[in-house]
């Protein structure tokens, strides 16, 4: 079997399947998530994809109300912001996502350290299916 | 092996510095406003320089590109001063653009190839749209981070909720960063918002007033700042207040090979520590509420000069959102990890205080024009430590070490410079 390219392209590839993947070093074992290419604690070059199990917690987050222009599109704004933020893998490394499920209108409800678990957000742009890493409270 | 010296082959100096008035210019574009610094720097050489001595030119600049779609800005402006044919660089570390072509001009002297270079930046961001200027700058973030809808006040929204969780801090805390850096700004005439909080305050009252409508009792700046019809939310927990505005401007400055510099001036500065780091995403970072590119820029600048935090005695620091300024004074060994949010409230990085930080009004006054603010922080070091700062003036007795510190995009690109007056 050809082995399977790690890269940016290949994790967003999985993201539109419902996995959210990491990759190990054979060499070392340390694993990382988003993958890498190569292992930056050995330089092993010799790296295999691992599908991660999806459950955090919540690390840090933000809500905004001014987003880029594809936030706009999606319909937030001053009046219904969005909340992003970073999740710690219980596998021990962390993820930026947007954050589902909770009230952004009233940003002190959200508590640093809730546990969340994985949700895909499956959005099409341009005919092709793109999808953004979320988590959602437990 | 490898030795890692990290010292110059040769001493560098500056020997002149200026800057332009930083704002939003409908009527002035990136040339004009570099003029205006070259111009400055080019008076500021005491004994004077003949322009046609610069033997090369390394200028920042992030993003023009985006921006008003014009590219390849160093050979823009080495026909501007008349520098082409000789050679000139552009630097792209984003936020921290014009610091590394400030460090690459040094290096460039400290080779022995160069005794004169001009280092500098320049940025043109009021011609775009907030939404356009809010992508631009996204396009500084780690693909992961932009990718799902950060912005840059996001990025920093979630520094603030991961130290607010970690050292009980809160928005309160951020408030008088904010406070702290306006009461510095009136005193600077290149500040693109030259007023103190309280005053903007008063202005934001006499509007209301003007329109008709309700004046809310704010008694104080605290007040306004925690009204959110005032002081609205932008990423929570950045408000309006916590974030700098959108500018244009230029500064430069001019290096000379240390041994030459008294040709130029009796009041040159030593480069006496210049460092650099990278940084990566949330995701790969050592921690949330710390900054591993400052790190490892200061260690860098402290082991290059020998000289410890507590031996800085007064520092630009990047605080393009108030959070940013207490990572950074913790980062840069100021103040302990955890203390950094109390001591704007106590007084102690006040311009009279033991330690001023941002006697410049930082950022958030004087404002950010992204590729020309490391250079626009060495020259407010430059003023402070010629004793030429005005009513800004720090004044402690022997006033010779000065730093900057100067963050780009989400903390990937950091860079912390010691300058010295001997």
């Amino acid at each position: 079997m050809e082995t399977e390219n790690i890269s940016d392209i290949s994790y967003e590839k999985y993201l539109n399947e419902d996995k959210l993947m990491g990759s190990r070093c054979k060499k070392c074992g340390e694993l990382y998530a988003p993958p890498r290419p190569i292992c930056i604690k050995c330089y092993g070059t010799d790296m295999e994809l691992v599908e991660m199990k999806g459950d955090g917690k919540l690390a840090a987050f933000t809500c905004i109300s001014v987003g880029p222009p594809f936030m706009v599109e999606e319909g937030f704004d001053r009046k219904n912001p969005y909340c992003v933020g970073v999740v710690e893998l219980e596998e021990g490394t962390r993820v930026d996502a947007r954050i589902e499920g909770v009230d952004t209108g009233k940003p002190e409800t959200i508590k640093v350290g809730m546990p969340v678990s994985v949700h895909f957000l499956h959005r099409e742009k341009n005919n092709t299916q793109i999808t953004y890493l979320a988590f959602k409270p437990k | 092996m490898l030795k890692k010296r990290k010292k110059l082959g040769r001493g560098v100096a500056v020997i002149g510095a200026g800057m332009s008035k930083f704002g939003m210019f409908r009527d002035k574009d990136s040339k004009d406003l570099f003029a205006e610094a070259f111009n400055e720097t080019i008076a500021s050489v005491d004994k004077g320089v003949d322009p046609n001595e610069i033997e090369a030119l390394y200028l920042g600049n992030f993003s023009n590109d985006f921006f008003v779609r014009q590219a390849h800005w160093g050979a823009m402006i080495s026909d501007l001063i008349g520098l082409a044919p000789k050679p000139a660089t552009r630097t792209e570390g984003a936020c921290a653009s014009s610091a590394l072509a400030f460090r690459e001009g040094v290096f460039a002297i400290a080779s022995g190839f160069y005794d004169m270079v001009l280092v500098g930046g320049v940025e043109e961001m009021s011609k775009s749209s907030s939404t356009e200027v809010a992508e631009g700058l996204a396009l500084a973030t780690v693909p992961y981070e932009g990718k799902v809808g950060f912005t840059f006040p996001g990025v920093f929204g979630v520094i603030a909720t991961a130290y607010f969780a970690k050292y009980g801090a809160s928005h309160r805390d951020l408030m008088n960063i904010t406070i702290k850096s306006h009461k510095n700004a009136p005193f600077n005439p290149k500040s693109q918002i030259p007023f103190t909080v309280l005053e903007l305050m008063h202005a934001k009252i006499e509007s209301l007033k003007k329109k008709g409508r309700p004046v809310p009792e704010w008694k104080n700046e605290i007040d306004f700042l925690s009204d959110p019809g005032a002081n609205p939310s932008i990423a929570w927990p950045m408000h309006l207040y916590d974030c700098c505005p959108i500018s244009d401007g230029a500064s430069c400055m001019l290096l000379v090979a240390e041994d030459l510099a008294k040709n130029f001036t009796d009041k040159p500065l030593s480069v006496a520590g210049i460092g650099q780091g990278s940084g990566r995403g949330f995701h790969a970072a050592p921690s949330l509420t710390s900054f591993e590119a400052t790190k490892n820029a200061a260690e860098e600048a402290y082991n290059m000069s020998g000289f410890k935090p507590e031996d800085i005695q007064f520092s630009e620091v990047h605080d393009c959102f108030s959070i940013a300024e207490i990572i950074h004074t913790e980062d840069l060994g100021f103040f302990k990890p955890g203390e950094g949010f109390k001591v704007a409230e106590e007084g102690l990085t006040a311009l009279n205080g033991p330690m001023p930080i941002n006697t410049s009004g930082g950022l958030k006054s004087k404002g950010h024009p992204v590729g020309a603010t490391g250079t626009s922080q060495l020259f407010e070091v430059w003023k402070q430590l010629r004793n030429e700062a005005g009513e800004r003036q720090v004044k402690k007795n022997n006033l010779r070490i000065g730093a900057a510190h100067n963050l780009g995009g989400t903390g990937g690109t950091c860079t912390f410079t010691i300058l010295e007056r001997k």
